[in-house]
């Protein structure tokens, strides 16, 4: 296990500019989530650790050394695909056997079984080990992928949105299993996913990438209470943060241009009326579509509320961000 | 009112698909019947006419084919004794002797070694071509990849006077090697742009997850590229081979003596009274089983598609 650390790395592919600049750390043992959206650069960072891109400026270092100059095999990284990628010819089993096998590191044949069997154990996929890897479901070869890259001790795994493909049970039992694995072997894992769950429950670290910058680097608690700016409190946070012109509650400190309120912000039964135009009702909780002075606000109240649409609501701000016209948080 | 199945056609429509199946195979395998049982008859039942559908078959062909004869006076056939073999005794019908075996046997030879070995070389460096040209960055990609396909455009016996001449300054001329270099160079072009076709099908994703599993690119190139190409691979060859195999014109050109082909090699069985058409025949049918042999072995790669699903598009 190693420290991962891109130092002013920019990677172009044309004239699309995929990172700008970007310098990052992944402390040893930590579990780094990336969040951005689509073409924000998160895979294009995965594939600079991983050496099957090369930047065009600045550095990649693993565990204080510069990769540079060494091949993917060199640098000793394990990376869940998001397109799986398993070998068809193979089964199952070959497939997660492959990386055991390989020159590098040349297991011995007992303890690549152990290995393989262990692993399929955690993934729920030993029944299926003797399988071509074309007659799996997509969900069976995500947790192949998945188990590709586990049964190696490599000095960073890297996962592009591993657990998309999974239904929502085997997803939580994955999760934890995940960080488990961290957890137990200390290892670094650098991990794309678009799921709030996953970043909130799994990261030591989140990294919230905007158009190839590094915008904000914290814990997740860290993102999600104190956001830099609006893109990166809209990262985390379901349902999502409430963007609003900051006056509309009234005064607001000079230079704000909004307000942003999750849910948790939001004070119900006293301050200003609101009218109930909808209520969710997911279960755990019950979502309120409000609206007020003619802005729709969502957000969340008990569970077994009796409010129902028509209804007037009380709200008020309770310790909201205020951000300037640019986005930036001031407050 | 019935109702249709676009997908299941009716019987009528099966029975008429079935009448213009067979028809066609009929059409297509009625001279390679002509030719294997052409091997069978006699010389006089060969060339009988009307043609002799059913016939006494005899396997005067094939020894005719194997052996080289000559005709003795009655008394010194006669100072032989009874001929001692069922070959000896054909022969003997024809107060002929064998004397020897005939060359057919060191012809084929050659067309075994040259048609394998350009097919072999033709698809190893095609493959590798291919990859470069699928995988890299190659400077001019696409007016190298024209250029090979060029040398397709006009046929290759246009050429046969310059190679003639070049393969006798260089010693070329009637050796095995030189047909195999030679073929190579002919099939070269099909091969790169066949391949090409196939390894582009083949997502750059598993070669990327080689890599990162710890294989080195020509590793990731061995053991997940070609084991998925192989239908690209084994296509290829046997269109390869059957050219080889099949080739005439620069055979009967360049080669007459130690590496000379069983395409030019058969005519000549035909012997000085021009009547030995069961050799001819019998020659033409086991020069045809090796490709068909090989057909069959690899029919089982072209009927596999393997490269479906395991990549999420």
């Amino acid at each position: 296990m190693a420290e991962v650390r891109l130092q002013n790395v920019t990677k172009t592919f044309g004239a699309t500019v995929a990172l700008s600049d970007l310098s990052m750390t992944v402390p040893d043992g930590s579990f780094v989530v990336l969040l951005g959206p689509t073409g924000a650069g998160k895979t294009t960072m995965l594939r600079m650790v991983s050496g099957l891109d090369r930047p065009n400026r600045g550095e990649v270092f693993i565990g204080g050394q510069s990769v540079q100059t060494l091949t993917p095999a060199q640098r000793n990284v394990a990376m869940v695909f998001q397109q799986y990628s398993l070998y068809p010819h193979l089964t199952v089993r070959e497939n997660m056997e492959f990386p055991l096998k390989s020159p590098l590191l040349r297991t011995p044949r007992a303890e690549i079984t152990r290995k393989v069997a262990e692993v399929a154990e955690i993934l729920q996929i030993s029944h299926k080990l003797d399988n071509k890897a074309t007659a799996l479901s997509g969900g069976e070869m995500q947790r192949v992928s998945i188990g590709r890259a586990l049964v190696r001790n490599p000095s960073v795994y890297l996962m592009d949105e591993p657990l998309s493909s999974l239904d929502a049970k085997l997803r939580a039992d994955l999760r934890v299993e995940l960080k488990n694995i961290q957890a137990n072997l200390g290892a670094t894992f650098l991990y794309v996913t678009h799921d709030q769950i996953e970043a909130m429950t799994m990261a030591t670290h989140v990294g919230v990438l905007d158009q190839g910058r590094l915008v904000q680097f914290g814990t997740p608690r860290e993102i999600y209470e104190q956001p830099v700016s609006i893109y990166a409190a809209g990262r985390l946070g379901q349902p999502h943060i409430n963007i609003l012109p900051a006056d509309l509650f009234g005064p607001a400190p000079a230079g704000a241009a909004k307000i942003g309120l999750r849910p948790e912000q939001i004070e119900q039964g006293a301050g200003h009326d609101s009218l109930v135009k909808r209520v969710e009702r997911l279960g755990d909780q019950t979502r309120l579509h409000l609206s007020f002075r003619n802005h729709d606000i969502t957000t969340v109240t008990d569970a077994h509320t009796a409010l129902r649409s028509g209804d007037i609501v009380k709200i008020q701000p309770h310790r909201p961000f205020y951000f300037d016209a640019t986005g930036a948080r001031i407050v | 009112m019935s109702s249709y199945s676009i997908t299941e056609p009716s019987v009528r429509q099966k029975w008429i698909a079935g009448i213009l199946v067979v028809g066609y195979a009929i059409l297509t395998l009625i001279p390679l019947i002509w030719i294997i049982a052409t091997g069978f008859k006699t010389p006089s039942d060969a060339i009988a006419y009307p043609p002799k559908v059913l016939f006494s078959p005899s396997l005067e062909g094939y020894v005719n084919l194997f052996t080289s004869r000559t005709r003795l006076a009655p008394e010194d056939l006669a100072a032989l004794g009874e001929p001692t073999t069922w070959y000896d005794r054909i022969v003997r019908g024809y107060d002929m002797v064998i004397t020897g075996p005939s060359r057919y046997g060191e012809r084929f030879m050659n067309s075994v070694v040259i048609g394998f070995g350009s097919t072999f070389l033709s698809v190893f460096l095609g493959t590798i071509a291919a990859y470069a040209f699928s995988r890299f960055k190659v400077p001019l990609k696409d007016d190298l990849l024209f250029f090979i396909l060029s040398t397709r455009m006009m046929p290759p016996i246009a050429v046969a006077i310059p190679i003639f001449l070049m393969y006798r300054e260089l010693g070329l001329n009637d050796t095995q090697l030189g047909m195999i270099l030679l073929y190579t160079a002919v099939n070269l072009s099909l091969s790169v742009w066949l391949l090409k076709g196939f390894i582009d099908e083949i997502p750059v994703e598993y070669e990327e997850a080689a890599l990162i599993d710890g294989y080195t690119r020509f590793q990731a190139f061995y053991k997940v590229v070609l084991p998925q190409a192989a239908t690209g691979i084994a296509s290829t060859a046997i269109f390869c081979l059957i050219f080889a195999w099949n080739e005439y014109a620069f055979a009967a050109l360049l080669t007459s003596g130690t590496a000379q082909t069983a395409p030019p090699f058969i005519p000549t069985i035909i012997g000085a009274g021009g009547k030995d058409w069961p050799a001819v025949a019998a020659g033409a049918t086991l020069f045809l089983v090796p490709i068909m042999v090989f057909t069959i072995l690899l029919r089982k790669h072209l009927l596999r598609g393997i490269t479906f699903g395991a990549v999420r598009k």
